[in-house]
């Protein structure tokens, strides 16, 4: 278990001050200026070496994504856009991050933003979020006020402007380009790449998009050091992380813990366990909506990282574990994500606008029983027409939970055909 | 996705005259300024969200046309913007619009028995207003307030770890003008686990932070 001193988000429940001198006395924004005197290429070389991959979901290495950032001037301005669109279901980590510890993400932008070249930063904040855009926007004004940001940001001689853009509600934007789209002030529909957002992002200029999370930590890795990050975790799956822990358990919470961390432990240690003991488990859903369920014969013993995950064909996705007890429907439980996906399709590819709803058509139907066995595989050969087959991943996160459901538990969808089968053939 | 009807003139939606006010103005020029020269559009859903608190809640044509006016903007492209985003309302709502999310993990702690509460309660549909104009119901998809399920979110504010109870109280409390905490109905602080933390509970001290000036 992780112990308390290597934790970073040490108010992620605000019980402190979540104002500068709350956050100064936390140790944020210690000694900025020094980290920004490391210069642009150490710092992306340090985040590159501590192995950070992207909290967003992806799990993308953070340092490789930062130094795609074009090194030479072109004339053209850098961006740094910082993803706080969090909304995939499941996941609410960032949002403890936004209002209880905004000036750690906000010392983050300033450092990845340096790194990257980029003398502006946009934080897309969820349109919900108002509460939290409150407190940002706040932290902004603060952080001005005292020097940090601004025409010198830090003493350290470099220009760093941070601007709050709130969002109005379209799950479609945390996907990086739809949310460049949308703050250009256009409908939030992702673009085909190349060119990526590195080339020509935000009003066509080299832009990064970046999770909430992500951001926030770097600094830290960067004041204590590149070993202690990666001596936590294990190789490519390094460090902390926010585990948000929904669904059937005693205690739902979000929890910084160690990456790796066995999900029985997590729940247990932290969640107060599955509700009726770990034995009433039937599935969980270990990294938000969009990766495959896990049946419970394989959550006693799955570690929580980006490869262990992959392993078992899910993901870790956001590290939001949404759990199901044996009382849970879990077909209707799909078919409610199904319904998630159909309504956030921005409509432009044809696979996903047409393919998500179809399968929300049958995944209700199935959740009754009221379908046909050979249908399950018309099904599962339709999730594969959409995946795969669209400009954003949001047609894939549309099929994975349908088809780790049919992958895990095709008896189930068999067993409630034959008995509306039977009920029906009774009746008449 | 949001399934619409363009409407081209004002006719019909009771709001045929918008103009920002002079503080919301104001306000709005200083969210233009946050954007480089020429990338105004760029403000747009901000502007549409000041139009839209002006006029109580929803965004009559007039106020579309108006933000694409100060914005420069082809009406058209504002019309999209609002009719993609779900936040953005397309007819008038009630003084308080409750939204109920739907999703999974508020829906494995019981989502659908809030907005059976509602319903029953407000006498309306999803979609509907109440009579005397104080509510309005929907449901929406995830909040991201996943470990404070179930929930619903009011107007500007979230409320957390509801029972039907609890939110038959809400709503009464609302209607009657009275304050109702926001945030975690059963006084749990935040996300924490319920009855205390598990980290958290031995951070060391450090020293001031260092920020080069002396702060």
């Amino acid at each position: 278990m992780l112990h308390d001193k290597d934790r970073v988000f040490t108010n992620l429940y605000g019980l402190d001050d979540w104002r500068l001198a709350g956050a100064l006395r936390r140790g944020v924004w210690d000694g900025t200026k020094g980290l920004l005197a490391q210069g642009r290429d150490d710092i992306v070389r340090q985040i590159k070496d501590s192995e950070l991959r992207g909290r967003g979901g992806a799990g993308f290495p953070a340092g490789l994504k930062w130094s795609f950032m074009p090194k030479g001037s072109d004339g053209l301005p850098h961006y740094l856009v910082v993803n706080a669109d969090e909304s995939e279901p499941g996941t609410c980590k960032d949002r403890e991050i936004l209002r209880n510890d905004p000036h750690r993400l906000l010392e983050g932008c300033l450092v990845a933003g340096f790194a990257m070249g980029a003398h502006d930063c946009y934080i897309y904040i969820r349109g919900e979020f108002f509460r939290e855009a409150e407190r940002l926007e706040a932290a902004v004004a603060e952080a001005y006020e005292a020097g940090l940001i601004g025409k010198n940001a830090c003493g350290s001689g470099w220009a760093y402007d941070i601007f709050v853009h709130r969002g109005a509600g379209a799950y479609i934007c945390g996907e990086e380009t739809a949310l460049l789209e949308s703050l250009e002030g256009k409908k939030g529909q992702p673009r085909l790449k190349p060119p990526f957002p590195a080339a020509m992002g935000v009003y066509g200029c080299p832009t990064t998009v970046t999770n909430v999370e992500t951001v926030a930590v770097s600094p830290e890795i960067l004041r204590r050091g590149v070993e202690w990050w990666t001596g936590l975790g294990r190789p490519k799956n390094t460090g902390t992380k926010i585990f948000s822990i929904s669904g059937h358990v005693n205690k739902p919470c979000n929890v910084e813990e160690e990456m790796g961390i066995p999900l029985r432990e997590l729940i247990e240690t932290h969640a107060g366990g599955v509700r009726g003991g770990w034995d009433n488990l039937q599935a969980i859903i270990p990294g938000g909506s969009s990766v495959p369920c896990l049946p419970a014969s394989i959550c006693d013993n799955v570690l929580m990282d980006f490869d262990s995950l992959r392993e078992v064909r899910s993901g870790l996705g956001t590290a939001a574990v949404i759990v199901l007890d044996k009382s849970a429907d879990i077909v209707a439980a799909i078919a409610n994500l199904a319904h998630f996906y159909m309504h956030e399709s921005c409509g432009q590819c044809t696979p996903c606008r047409e393919g998500t709803g179809w399968m929300w058509r049958v995944m209700t139907r199935m959740a009754r029983g009221e379908a046909d066995v050979e249908e399950i595989d018309t099904l599962l050969d339709v999730s594969h027409e959409v995946e795969g087959h669209t400009i954003c991943a949001l047609g894939d996160a549309a099929a994975w939970p349908i088809q780790g459901l049919i992958r895990h538990f095709r008896p189930e969808l068999e067993r409630r055909i034959l008995e509306y089968k039977k009920t029906r053939q009774a009746a008449e | 996705m949001k399934v619409t009807s363009y409407r081209q003139d004002g006719t019909g939606d009771g709001g045929e005259r918008f103009a920002f006010s002079t503080e919301n103005r104001a306000r709005a020029d200083q969210l233009i300024a946050r954007y480089p020269e020429g990338r105004q559009a760029s403000a747009v859903i901000a502007l549409l969200d000041l139009a839209q608190r002006q006029t109580g809640g929803w965004l009559p044509t007039a106020a579309i046309e108006h933000v694409a006016e100060v914005l420069q903007m082809a009406p058209i492209r504002v019309h999209e913007v609002a009719t993609f985003y779900s936040m953005f309302n397309l007819k008038p709502v009630g003084k308080h619009l409750v939204q109920v999310c739907r999703t999974t993990p508020c829906w494995l702690r019981g989502a659908a028995e809030l907005t059976e509460t509602c319903r029953r309660k407000l006498g309306v549909n999803l979609g509907g207003t109440s009579e005397d104009g104080a509510f309005t119901l929907v449901e929406v998809e995830c909040l991201g307030a996943c470990a404070n399920a179930p929930m619903v979110q009011i107007n500007d504010d979230y409320y957390e770890d509801l029972t039907p109870a609890r939110l038959e109280e809400i709503l009464d409390d609302l209607k009657a003008g009275r304050d109702v905490p926001t945030g975690p109905q059963t006084g749990r602080t935040g996300s924490m686990p319920e009855g205390g933390p598990t980290t958290l509970t031995n951070v060391p001290p450090r020293a001031p932070a260092d920020t080069g000036k002396g702060a």
